[in-house]
């Protein structure tokens, strides 16, 4: 089974690689990266599986966590395309628009805190830390004061929300309500060309397995049982002598540190981060792909991400207008009737079947 | 006195607990001596669970001391804090992780390691597996080890979650209504399991069911609008007139000789 889908994985690009242009078997650069977006997708569902479909914490901000892992590859890409702007400026060209040399002449307008992430080094390591960082005060506050339930979803949603409104303001140095985009190379490549293209979706594939392969792992762990205990009888574990919080403050940092990686191969596939991808709603719908692929089980994420966002690739372009009713609709029915998800078909089904027989044979 | 003091594995002395002007616990002393079986009973609302509820620091009393063995203070510890000093707590209603074997609930339980790095590494050794065993061999599920634990009955519930407390090894039980919800049977065979472990450990039981109270009892002690009545044995302690009145006053026959359900 996972061997199959390391294969069905490596075949996009390989026919990205091997066939022509206009040949009917070929993949266009363009599709690769959406697929690649597709994977990204599925690595930040998997994180939200740690937590919602594993601890039970539903968090409803994940996706600030994904953006703040983009936004930090993001500054390294912006300050990669040097004159290559259109300003053929030394610094990004929403810097020069915005005159940032007025407000930090002694870096020519480039704001300190950007300085470092010229290190693809450092950017990399931010992608880690800055989401990891962030869980970790945010968690903290909020495990300490025992806040569960909605009372935590709710303030993950805040917690969101506030940061969308703040990387919305230009002087927050992010490239505001624009965000950063435009991007040029990346490792010394051209971003557009096929190459780079096929690079970035097996990184992501790369990380998406790693994720996968981790989370295997730990479910498999005691920690793993300590983790489902907590979401089914979190008492039972604080009771018999667990720090319940330690546990639920360590899956959140990982999970955010997972979004935030996911976010960090994501922008340069998709060629612009900006705030409107940690809106509130973009959690939301990260979590119904959790729901519609099945929570709690591994693979149920990355089909319910790439099933529901291949569907809003379709959808979109089909009937723009209707897709949130769509989605609306598909949470529902799934919540109401496929508690399991996808991956818990193949069981309602066989249930329904022996209910069947057993009212053939007994009428 | 101080001598006599020494020996109490749990102390608690003029306790006062109120939630919003209403006083569960009301300037309650209770004292219980090492290896004791002691049964608190007491009509509802009498602060019964409060009690348990203060002593393992889900919450904190408003006045009074709440000692542990040789004076360790309870009232500034949280409630893993607490567990790991030796008190282990049943809840009323049977709390086992349901999507876990039997087997796997045992071992959640069992004393040792709790911290994160532990739990990322540890391996079920031999001699854990022994003693998983041997736990629910006394608990009588030892044919039950691979069975989820969500699909047993109401009863085996029960019995897995006294076992996960067992295998905290605890030096305190505190055990909330253990025959709530069970066939008579059933509850005969808890009362059993309880008397073989009072001397190993110190339990401290509430309960309703007066026939069960009666197979277990030597101490009891009635509560009553959150503080201590009296104390007894049993027979003492139903042919106490405040006894008698506290219940009869509350429209209940007494003595009740039988659980309703």
């Amino acid at each position: 089974m996972f061997a199959a889908a390391l294969v069905a994985l490596a075949i996009p690009p390989l026919l990205n690689a091997i066939t022509p242009e206009g040949h009917f078997l070929h993949v266009s650069a363009f599709t690769l990266s959406l697929y690649g977006k597709y994977l990204c997708y599925s690595v930040l569902a998997l994180g939200i599986n740690l937590l919602w479909g594993y601890t039970g914490l539903l968090s409803l901000g994940q996706c600030l966590f994904f953006a703040l892992g983009g936004y930090a590859l993001g500054m390294h890409l912006m300050l990669l395309i040097g004159k290559l702007g259109q300003y053929k400026a030394e610094i990004p060209d929403f810097m020069v628009f915005l005159e940032f040399p007025a407000r930090f002449p002694t870096t020519g307008g480039l704001p300190p805190h950007w300085i470092p992430f010229r290190s693809f080094a450092f950017a990399s390591a931010a992608v880690i830390w800055v989401p990891g960082l962030v869980a970790l005060v945010f968690g903290w506050l909020a495990f300490r004061s025992r806040i569960k339930g909605v009372y935590f979803s709710i303030l993950s949603q805040a917690l969101t929300y506030a940061a969308t409104l703040m990387f919305f303001r230009n002087d927050f140095t992010f490239g505001g309500n624009n965000g950063l985009t435009d991007f040029k190379v990346i490792l010394g490549h051209d971003i557009n060309t096929p190459a780079t293209r096929r690079a970035l979706y097996l990184a992501s594939a790369g990380l998406l397995t790693l994720t996968y392969l981790f989370c295997r792992w730990l479910s498999r762990t005691k920690f793993g049982l300590v983790q489902r205990a907590i979401r089914d009888s979190e008492n039972r574990v604080l009771f018999s002598g667990y720090a319940t919080s330690h546990f639920k403050l360590f899956v959140f940092v990982v999970a955010a540190v997972i979004a935030g990686l996911g976010g960090a191969l994501f922008v340069p596939q998709v060629g612009i981060i900006n705030p409107s991808e940690m809106a509130p709603e973009k959690s939301l719908e990260a979590v119904v792909w959790c729901a519609v692929g099945g929570r709690a089980s591994l693979v149920g994420p990355i089909l319910g991400a790439i099933g529901v966002n291949a569907l809003k690739s379709y959808a979109t372009h089909a009937f723009a207008e209707q897709w949130p009713y769509l989605l609306g609709s598909l949470f529902v029915f799934v919540t109401l009737f496929m508690p399991k998800g996808l991956v818990g078909l193949p069981d309602q089904f066989r249930a329904l079947q022996r209910k069947w027989r057993k009212g053939v044979s007994n009428p | 006195m101080t001598q006599a003091r020494k020996q109490f594995i749990l102390a608690l002395e003029a306790v006062t607990k109120s939630f919003d002007g209403f006083k569960a616990i009301h300037d309650l002393t209770f004292y219980m001596d090492e290896g004791e079986l002691r049964v608190v009973i007491g009509p509802n609302g009498a602060g019964k669970s409060t009690m348990l509820d203060l002593i393992t620091g889900r919450t904190r009393p408003d006045r009074g001391r709440i000692e542990f063995g040789r004076d360790i203070d309870l009232t500034r510890l949280n409630e893993w804090q607490i567990n790991r000093l030796g008190i282990g707590r049943k809840f009323q209603t049977p709390s086992v992780y349901t999507d876990h074997t039997v087997f796997e609930n045992i071992w959640l339980s069992l004393e040792g390691a709790r911290g994160i790095l532990d739990c990322l590494f540890a391996r079920v050794d031999s001699a854990q597996k022994d003693r998983i065993h041997d736990l629910l061999s006394t608990v009588g599920l030892q044919e039950r080890a691979a069975t989820k634990a969500g699909s047993l009955s109401h009863g085996q519930k029960q019995w897995l979650e006294i076992g996960m407390l067992l295998a905290q090894n605890p030096k305190l039980l505190l055990v909330d209504e253990p025959a709530a919800g069970m066939t008579d049977e059933e509850t005969h065979k808890t009362g059993e399991l309880l008397l073989s472990l009072a001397g190993k450990h110190s339990i401290l039981v509430i309960e309703h069911d007066m026939t069960f109270v009666r197979q277990i009892a030597r101490q009891v002690t009635v509560l009553h609008q959150g503080s201590v009545l009296c104390e007894g044995t049993v027979d003492e302690v139903q042919a106490d007139e405040k006894v008698i009145e506290v219940y009869l006053g509350r429209g209940k026959r007494h003595p009740p000789t039988t659980n309703e359900p």
